[in-house]
């Protein structure tokens, strides 16, 4: 296993793609983005998250030219590209709309790029063909957009926008018009072609569960701030905020006062009713400072004998349950009145489960579950 | 399956027998061969004999046509131009009144109009003729294609044109190969508003026209003030019937490629399934 | 940027110079004296810059208030469109609510029934009436064969002939917006009304009464506003006593050659036409606010 693995950011002597350097951009009084420093990497398939008006459609449009910078620069390749035109950049972009050109052929939509180069009949034709196959829609050639399907139009959309191959392709929510089933499908699908083309893939998305699936790194976004960019694993487990916790999965938040109790280890004391949560934190917290303890409901055991080992415990009733199929998450109230989610597999079927509504319960985890976040 | 109440039946047949019964009787009465137009004395076509021999008409008839394709046609660019401005055009310098200017001619009365730009042309010493003609009708139906051509760009989806940007074309080429074919039925309609607008005219015609060019309406107009007379009755008949196979035929095509598309629409559904 | 500019200079020019430099020559020739004189007012530019506007005066502006003529012009041209609009509105409101509760297959032919006047000639919609309105005309006879009257109605040439021309004509353009208001309307809040216990008159008065009134604002005014200042149809319908403001005007200026009073005319009648318009214009913007 000598494969290295796919971690420019880590390597300090990998110039970047592309560098958001100290970029603000305001719209009149409103401030869309806030001073924002950001490197993207080659072949990287990074993803901007966040809610809708968080800046992260506005970071795209910028990428394409079609919003100037009010402060700063952006870079692509080490150029400044503030006063290029859209039509002049190596970007291109995919439309959340897809914005096909209805009076057009899918073969001339895709067409449309190459022909703007003025390329060659026998390079465009060739070229058309080959991303005609790479999308699977070499029999849809002649059709136009509207005697397609949705997840058709989806892929001729990808095509006509990688026809031009381009160094940088955008994605703006490129899988927002499809329903569940086809997303997940269609994922996969834009996961394989960005590792067959080798083009560096920026995706704009509201839907966390996408951003984790398909992207290297992810940018969490919030009010024209990157608050985090992180890989997905890192940004689940490690998140740096109580807004990245809460706005990627389902989490727990208990908030407390911390006292130190061992090298990297804390008490947090939260409610006068209960003992103080031990936990393990690598950034340090001063005597009596303000916590959070950020923990997934899934790090929590829930049980009805006490158990031996847990560094952490605790006695509840069950309030609530929210079975999901494959999942159950309980919501155990605490007898200071504090309600806490735990999950758990549902491994067996229903009928032999034993924690129901009421039932007195423990819930349990162990001091390295959580994360402890400042704010 | 919805029913229409016997109120319902009986509102729509008067109503489109008001609407109708006047010009079917302009019609009906053409073919009489009585001079006397109220009075029904047989069957003739000889009013459409007269009126084709009568030279002062097809006079104004060819001026009339000649004014209407030229001024429908400047005002297609103009009007498609003015629609693109103000939906697309940012901000500039007088704005306002340039709004101001493409919405006012709309609700102004043509007499004013017509006023206002006879003046204009006595006071910059323009004879008048075909081109004062011209360039009154180009004036008021620039605003009516303006106001349908940018009906149509507010619902135009900006990012086909953000995306022909995207991949390479310059501004002028995004709106030639994207933007103009697909609001073209708009720029289309406009351009039939236009030129129906022109030959209609009476009013604002009146005013600008000089003695050397006279419109169809101006000679109607004169003619029907000393009463009803058979040949206008059958130059009215073949005015109904010029418009009326003109808009059924719109209409017809309209309506087939609405079923075309929706057939297609489907067929595109049960290919994904 | 240059290519910007051009795009914006060219109707922006054409409209500086074909309408508005117009309207301002108007405001000037009403402030003018009338002159046996080729262009029949003064001053002039020939008389000089200075001397053109010092002359000026409102002249004009105090003669129209001193002929009763023209009072009394403006206002009966005010009445016959406030009452050929109510007429027409009338008329066209059964018609578009019949059109809106049609099969959706007679829509588009309906529609279609209702448009296609409006592309025929005016003037010839308007003729057609004169053969019928007329002493020995269509209508004479048939009331007489009908045997309901011995004299023939005198119509043309009277104000009952203008309402009927101004109702014919201007029907489509009050048909059109009802129908549009009356079309998006959901057909379940007049179930609904009627579940809740009205019959099915007070759900009309009560629900689709109002929820049509924009419709119903707004054709009004495209009634309203053409018919104050119309020409044609006074002219070749109404008789001698109807007075309209657009045929004063014509009279004035092609027959009287009174270019100055033409003008003060005018430049009343725009000031008249302000308040409907800016009405129409508060109620069409309401609307489109109301849809966002």
């Amino acid at each position: 296993m000598s494969q290295t693995v796919f971690a420019p950011w880590e390597d300090p002597n990998e110039k970047p793609l592309i560098r958001f350097r100290n970029v603000t951009k305001r719209f009149g009084e409103f401030v869309a983005i806030d001073d924002l420093t950001l490197d993207i990497y080659a072949q990287e398939f990074f993803a901007l998250l966040g809610p809708s008006g968080c800046g992260k459609t506005t970071m795209m449009r910028m990428l394409a030219g079609f919003e100037t910078v009010t402060e700063g620069v952006i870079e692509l390749a080490g150029q400044d590209i503030g006063q290029v035109p859209p039509n002049e950049r190596a970007v291109n972009m995919m439309f959340q709309s897809y914005a096909l050109f209805p009076h057009l052929s899918v073969w001339e939509n895709i067409a449309f790029g190459l022909k703007r180069d003025k390329k060659a009949k026998p390079e465009i034709d060739a070229r058309v063909e080959e991303m005609l196959k790479l999308v699977r829609l070499e029999k849809f050639a002649q059709r136009k957009p509207h005697q397609i399907s949705g997840g058709q139009r989806q892929r001729v959309a990808l095509a006509r926008s990688l026809a031009k191959a381009p160094k940088l392709l955008l994605l703006d929510e490129p899988l927002g018009a499809l329903d569940k089933k086809l997303r997940q499908d269609t994922q996969f699908e834009l996961m394989d072609i960005q590792e067959t083309t080798g083009t560096t893939f920026v995706i704009v998305t509201h839907d966390q569960e996408e951003a984790m699936t398909v992207a290297s790194r992810v940018a969490v976004m919030d009010e024209g701030r990157v608050i985090q960019v992180a890989t997905p694993a890192s940004i689940y487990e490690y998140p740096n905020s109580v807004y990245v916790a809460d706005f990627i999965g389902d989490v727990n938040i208990i908030e407390g006062h911390a006292s130190a109790s061992g090298t990297e280890k804390y008490k947090l004391n939260w409610v006068d009713s209960q003992a103080p949560i031990i936990a393990t934190s690598q950034t340090s917290f001063a005597e009596g400072q303000k916590a959070h303890l950020a923990i997934r409901p899934e790090k929590i055991r829930i049980s009805s004998e006490k158990p031996e080992d847990a560094e952490n415990a605790m006695q509840g009733k069950v309030l609530d349950i929210a079975y999901l199929g494959n999942l159950s998450t309980y919501h155990v109230e605490l007898p200071g009145g504090q309600v806490i989610k735990a999950q758990t597999a549902n491994t067996r079927r229903i009928a032999r489960r034993d924690i129901t509504w009421e039932d007195p319960v423990w819930i349990s985890w162990n001091a390295t579950a959580g994360v402890m976040l400042e704010q | 399956m919805k029913r229409l109440s016997w109120f319902n039946v009986t509102s729509l047949t008067l109503g489109f027998a008001f609407l109708y019964l006047p010009m079917l009787v302009l019609i009906f009465y053409s073919f009489n061969s009585s001079k006397l137009v109220t009075v029904w004395a047989g069957f003739s076509t000889k009013w459409y004999g007269t009126l084709f021999q009568n030279e002062a008409f097809l006079d104004a008839a060819w001026i009339t046509l000649k004014v209407a394709v030229l001024s429908s046609c400047f005002a297609t660019v103009l009007g498609t131009m003015a629609a693109y401005v103000l939906v697309r055009g940012g901000r500039f310098m007088g704005r306002t009144l340039f709004s101001g200017m493409i919405y006012a001619p709309l609700v102004m009365p043509e007499v004013i109009t017509g006023l206002s730009l006879l003046l204009l042309f006595i006071s910059i010493g323009l004879d008048r003729g075909v081109l004062t003609i011209v360039l009154a009708h180009t004036t008021f139906s620039m605003c009516y294609v303006s106001v349908v051509v940018s009906s149509r760009l507010m619902t135009f989806d900006r990012s086909l044109e953000e995306a022909a940007l995207d991949l390479g074309s310059t501004p002028w080429e995004a709106f030639r190969l994207v933007t103009l074919p697909i609001i073209a039925p708009a720029v289309i309609s406009g351009w039939l508003l236009a030129f129906t607008l022109s030959l209609d005219d009476l009013v604002i015609a009146s005013f600008t026209a000089g003695p050397a060019a006279t419109t169809l309406p101006i000679k109607i107009f004169s003619a029907v003030r000393l009463g009803v007379s058979p040949e206008i009755n059958a130059l009215s008949t073949i005015m109904i019937l010029i418009v009326t196979v003109g808009v059924v035929t719109a209409s017809l095509v309209t309506k087939r490629n609405a079923v075309r598309a929706q057939q297609e629409a489907q067929a595109a559904e049960r290919a994904t399934n | 940027m240059t290519r910007r500019t051009l795009l914006i200079a060219a109707p922006y020019l054409w409209l500086l110079v074909l309408f508005f430099a117009p309207f301002l020559i108007v405001l000037k020739i009403s402030l003018s004296d009338a002159a046996l004189a080729i262009p029949p007012y003064t001053p002039t530019i020939k008389d000089g810059v200075g001397a053109m506007f010092a002359e000026l005066d409102f002249e004009n502006f105090v003669f129209l208030t001193e002929d009763d003529l023209y009072w009394k012009a403006y206002f009966s041209s005010f009445r016959i469109a406030l009452v050929s609009t109510f007429l027409t509105l009338l008329v066209g409101y059964p018609i578009a609510y019949g059109m809106a509760k049609a099969p959706d297959e007679w829509r588009a032919t309906l529609m279609m029934l209702v448009i296609l006047p409006f592309w025929t000639s005016f003037l010839i919609r308007v003729y057609a009436w004169m053969g019928i309105l007329s002493n020995e005309g269509l209508l004479n006879q048939l009331l007489f064969w009908l045997g309901l009257i011995n004299e023939p109605l005198v119509i043309l040439n009277t104000n009952l002939a203008v309402y009927i021309g101004i109702v014919y004509t201007y029907l489509p353009f009050m048909i059109l917006p009802i129908y549009a208001a009356l079309d998006r309307l959901d057909p379940s809040l007049d179930e609904a009304a009627q579940d809740l216990g009205c019959t099915r008159t007070q759900a009309f008065w009560l629900v689709t009464i109002p929820l049509s009134k924009n419709g119903i604002v707004a054709g009004s005014f495209l009634v309203f506003i053409p018919a104050l200042g119309e020409f044609v149809i006074p002219s070749l319908l109404g008789g001698s006593g109807t007075l309209m403001i657009g045929k004063v005007l014509w009279e004035e200026f092609f027959n009287n050659r009174d270019w100055p009073v033409a003008s003060a005319v005018a430049v009343i009648l725009l000031l008249l036409l302000i308040i409907p318009i800016v009405l129409f214009q508060r109620n069409q913007q309401k609307q489109q606010e109301a849809e966002q």
